[in-house]
């Protein structure tokens, strides 16, 4: 059999699989629809907040983010999982104490207040939209790279399965699916690093294979992968210069904390637990699944570095014998050369490939006059392949590759149905029966849910099929908005009986206003190309700040402008002081 | 006197608890993997330079057992100041 009808049959029994749980877990009320009933033990739940929150983006391109970035990568490792201490500490028990089914439920209920629960939904679907765009992308990718079957195909294969169970489900059938989807995006994720780290390290766990000797060596793998990307002009990979600026690397890790803690998708999670008590322990077992593979990525993101800077340079710097023959390049490079991630060059026309940074211009000089080198052979290299060819790097059966393409497909499938929900219980729950028709029925209020679930996938699909050219920068956005608009108005909501709606309002607005501002002053105008007022460049950025870690900054703008409003507007009125009182309780007595 | 076991005094207990936690949660990940990352990386940890294993492992072990920590101690305080779910 081939590899291709492999990866198929593979991929094809994971959406069996994930049907089949939705013919067994349809959601038959509001409550199971929204918050799967609030049933959900915490360790599943934190299982499937795992695979919600994991999208594919931190499948396939975190670890090839960080082999590229080194040290400074550590910003978005530390960022995306310090964000559920905030979750876990400042927000998810008193959500779940509060007990209703959406975020900005509580945002409108707590600040008395119909707009302020309306921008939250405006914030809301801008930051969902935004993000699931990347995730329908996602399912076409690795359709069209790892199946080679055209995107739009896989696209709809896509959208079909998650129709099937989002829609018949709701968050109960996404819950159990997620589940599955969490055993299958970590199995794939650790199989080529264990078996990476064996042949590298001779230890078969890739967290302490980093920290180890070279396979029949007595030095440590990180020391000898400094010393090789010295010698070719880099920076160490584990030196804290290079990279990005250590305020930059600070306010991003802090942008991305704080982004994640106000990500909706993730916060709703935790109303389907039982208990306020299990709220706290389930963002701890979230934790502990995703920093399976959070822990694991650093291994597999410098592990690939090394091996693809020796597979290219297998002996002495500047031996002309040193370098890869362009005829000996192993079948991995061939294929992927194919499609266009990968591209090489013969600058020198020596018939061999030299990669190194012909961007040092000291290096370059040298390495041009002593080794005859006329810049780096490697002109294209996309960080996606970092994970997507470690299975044929390390020579790994073909049904690790057909697991890989199934883990991606998991990866962008969860998250996708994760923030669709978020989507559809804001319009149906939020804007529907919050606001526009407060008296319509159970019954009819689940199919407005099963109804705009629908559309937010074909128009999802639509997008992932014809993406804004902006896609890549809108992901930024997302968290910037979640870290500058929902989590310090949620925040403030819990801990300041005195905030009241004029306050959160004033800190909603201005947090969104002052973060959109500062991103399409560098981004352009609405993303579109050439209306940037400045260069979006290290130098052009005020004060050095880049428009990705700006959340950080908006979220500080959001608490100073709601304080400043409250002291001088009346406070809250006494329901709503007792509410506060309530939410910080976990027993229901009061 | 007995001591106060009111709901303020619960909240109070919280915040308390939350300080320290947040402190930890601050000091190992933007302290220890960022600010002092450069001087830390002198001294070693196995293989690993300790301010590159901070930003890309530690912090992330510290994180979880912050959070089964604080759900562990709140649990304490539920039963203790009488406001436990059934």
């Amino acid at each position: 059999m081939d590899q291709q009808t492999l990866s198929l049959l593979v991929v094809g029994a994971t959406f069996i699989i994930y049907i089949g749980i939705a013919v067994w877990a349809r959601a038959g009320s509001t409550s199971e629809f929204y918050v799967a009933g609030k049933g959900v033990n915490p360790i599943a739940n934190g299982m499937a907040t795992a695979a919600d929150w994991m999208s594919a983006a931190s499948f396939i391109s975190m670890a090839g983010l960080i082999a590229f970035l080194g040290f400074t990568g550590g910003a978005y490792l530390m960022g995306w999982t310090g964000g559920y201490v905030l979750m876990a500490l400042l927000l998810a028990p008193y959500l779940r104490k509060f007990g209703k089914f959406t975020v900005p439920e509580f945002i409108g209920d707590r600040f008395y207040s119909k707009l302020a629960r309306v921008i939250a939904v405006i914030a809301l679907l801008v930051i969902s939209i935004t993000y699931v765009i990347g995730q329908m992308r996602g399912v076409g990718i690795a359709f069209s790279n790892i199946l080679e079957v055209p995107l739009a195909t896989g696209l709809f294969a896509g959208m079909l399965v998650v129709f099937i169970y989002a829609v018949l489900g709701g968050m109960k059938g996404i819950t159990y699916t997620q589940i599955a989807q969490y055993v299958i995006m970590i199995f794939a994720y650790t199989v080529p690093a264990v078996f990476i780290a064996i042949t590298l390290t001779g230890n078969p766990i890739p967290q302490l294979g980093l920290g180890s000797t070279l396979q029949g060596s007595d030095t440590y793998l990180l020391d000898a992968l400094d010393q090789t990307l010295v010698d070719l002009g880099f920076t160490q990979y584990t030196a804290t210069e290079g990279g990005m600026s250590m305020l930059n690397m600070f306010l991003l890790t802090l942008a991305l904390m704080i982004g994640t803690a106000g990500l909706p998708h993730v916060i709703i999670r935790f109303f389907t637990v039982p208990r306020v008590r299990d709220a706290r322990k389930s963002a701890g077992w979230a934790l502990v699944f995703i920093a399976l593979l959070y822990t694991t990525a650093p291994a597999v993101g410098a592990m690939a570095i090394w091996n693809l800077v020796n597979t290219v340079q297998p002996g002495e710097i500047g031996d002309p014998q040193g370098n890869l023959a362009f005829e000996d390049k192993p079948e991995w490079m061939e294929r992927w050369a194919g499609t266009g991630l990968l591209e090489f060059e013969d600058k020198n026309e020596d018939g061999r490939i030299q990669y190194y940074n012909d961007e040092n211009e000291e290096f370059a000089e040298m390495a041009r006059e002593e080794y005859g080198w006329e810049g780096s052979e490697i002109v294209t290299l996309d960080r996606d392949i970092m994970v997507l060819a470690n299975p044929e790097i390390a020579n790994l059966p073909g049904w690790v590759i057909a697991l890989v393409a199934a883990g991606g497909i998991a990866a962008a499938l969860s998250t996708a149905a994760g923030l669709l929900l978020a989507i559809s219980s804001s319009i149906s729950h939020d804007l529907l029966k919050g606001v526009f028709m407060p008296k319509i029925s159970e019954k009819n209020e689940l199919l407005a849910g099963r109804i705009s679930m629908a559309v937010a996938i074909l128009f999802a699909g639509y997008l992932g099929l014809n993406p804004p050219g902006f896609a890549a920068e809108v992901v930024a956005l997302a968290f910037g908005l979640a870290a500058a608009s929902l989590f310090p108005t949620l925040m403030m909501g819990i801990f300041m009986k005195r905030m009241n709606k004029e306050g959160a309002i004033a800190g909603m607005l201005v947090g969104l206003v002052t973060t959109l501002l500062y991103i399409f002053t560098y981004k352009g105008w609405f993303f579109f190309p050439g209306t940037n007022m400045l260069p979006d460049t290290p130098e052009g950025w005020l004060l050095g700040i880049n428009p990705s870690s700006f959340g950080a900054i908006g979220a500080l703008f959001n608490f100073v402008a709601a304080y400043i409003v409250m002291k001088l507007t009346s406070p809250p009125p006494k329901d709503i002081q007792d509410l506060v009182e309530s939410v910080r309780v976990p027993r229901a007595d009061t | 006197m007995s001591e106060d076991l009111s709901r303020d005094a619960y909240w109070r207990a919280n915040l308390r608890l939350l300080g320290i936690c947040l402190a930890i949660w601050f000091f190992v990940s933007f302290v220890l993997g960022i600010l002092l990352a450069h001087p830390l990386n002198s001294l070693s940890l196995g293989g690993y330079p300790l301010g590159f294993w901070f930003a890309q492992q530690g912090s992330i072990y510290t994180f979880i057992v912050l959070i089964f920590f604080y759900a562990w101690r709140m649990n304490a305080l539920d039963r203790k100041f009488n406001v436990h779910e059934e």
